[in-house]
């Protein structure tokens, strides 16, 4: 086994641990880290299996391997990055529901107190 | 905003009308609720800063939950006179529109605001009709009134950022009819309008799209 295959394994494994631990302390909600799990365990995939991007490379029909790397990568950031600005969106349309909850409530409050 | 308020205290509403002040504090630096609570005016305070949609929607909520017939939107920083208040109800009245807008430019009394700012409402002017096929003259003007209906409407959905030319369009598609009268209006004489230099090119953009989606999109 090559040098940069135990590399990368050791790093994937190492980063998929962290996700874990992520979780389990509270600190990452489950379906975000459906992503990072599944990227990770692709890259593990392809450290074992080092023929795979040739392989996959000529099934797309791409020329040069990296490329392919590049483009599913951007691709797939790009995705999870307009999932986080929906994300931060509802977030977003919640927060306003909540504090327009809680004035109009601490107004009834102090309507209370006064009757 | 004392000087507002005591203004809206003292002003005579047309026969049945009962009114009550509702001030919404967005989170303002200076000692907004003790001032209002001298007027004996509601004060919604916004434990967060959300912005003029999301406190305006906190009035027009404030408004659906106690049954109010109407509801009048009025700027803080005075630049909308109580005393033209009054025009707003009676062109309700007399229309029985869902919602009335005061506008600065029918009779073009008053302050007229800058040259820049006059070609922007121009230019909303000229959207909404694309948009709505209604011809409304200040479409960015914030000295509205509410009808029930349209309370109930705005209090479901209300844009947060530049609200007054998005929702014209949302309301004129739910099927609101909206009525201007000729107010005249006075220059600012507190705080800072949210619309400055470039900031202004992103409210123009920002309007822009936003009127366009809210123009294709459909409400249940």
């Amino acid at each position: 086994m090559a040098r940069i295959q135990i590399i990368t394994i050791i790093v994937s494994l190492l980063f998929l641990f962290y996700i874990a631990r992520l979780i389990i302390k509270g600190r990452l909600r489950e379906e975000y880290s459906i992503v990072w799990c599944t990227c990770t365990c692709i890259l593990v995939i392809f450290s074992f299996w080092r023929n795979g991007l040739a392989v996959m490379s000529k099934l797309f029909g791409v020329f040069e391997p990296p490329n392919l790397i590049f483009t599913a990568c951007i691709f797939a950031i790009l995705v999870y990055l307009l999932h986080l600005s929906v994300v931060a969106s509802s977030l977003h349309k919640q927060n306003k529901q909540l504090a327009q909850d809680i004035a109009l409530l601490k107004q009834e409050v102090k309507n209370l107190q006064h009757k | 905003m004392p000087a507002l308020l005591s203004a809206l205290a003292t002003i005579t509403l047309p026969r049945y009308y009962h009114s009550e002040i509702v001030v919404i504090n967005d989170c303002s630096a200076d000692n907004t609720r003790v001032i209002a609570e001298q007027y004996k005016a509601t004060v919604l305070d916004l434990p967060i800063n959300l912005g003029i949609g999301g406190a305006v929607q906190t009035g027009l909520l404030y408004a659906l939950h106690n049954n109010f017939n109407i509801a009048i939107q009025i700027d803080g920083d005075g630049q909308h006179p109580p005393s033209e208040l009054v025009k707003l109800i009676n062109h309700y009245e007399t229309t029985g529109a869902n919602l009335i807008i005061g506008s600065r430019f029918i009779k073009k009394q008053g302050f007229q605001s800058s040259f820049f700012r006059r070609l922007g409402i121009k230019y909303f002017h000229w959207l909404n009709k694309v948009f709505t096929g209604q011809s409304i003259f200040d479409s960015t003007s914030g000295f509205r009134l509410f009808d029930k209906k349209a309370i109930g409407l705005a209090a479901a959905y209300y844009p947060d950022e530049y609200p007054e030319p998005e929702s014209l369009v949302f309301f004129s598609k739910a099927g609101l009819t909206i009525s201007e009268t000729p107010v005249v209006m006075a220059k600012r004489n507190g705080g800072q309008s949210s619309i400055r230099n470039f900031a202004s090119l992103y409210y123009c953009i920002k309007v822009t799209i936003a009127m366009f989606f809210s123009s294709i999109r459909k409400y249940s």
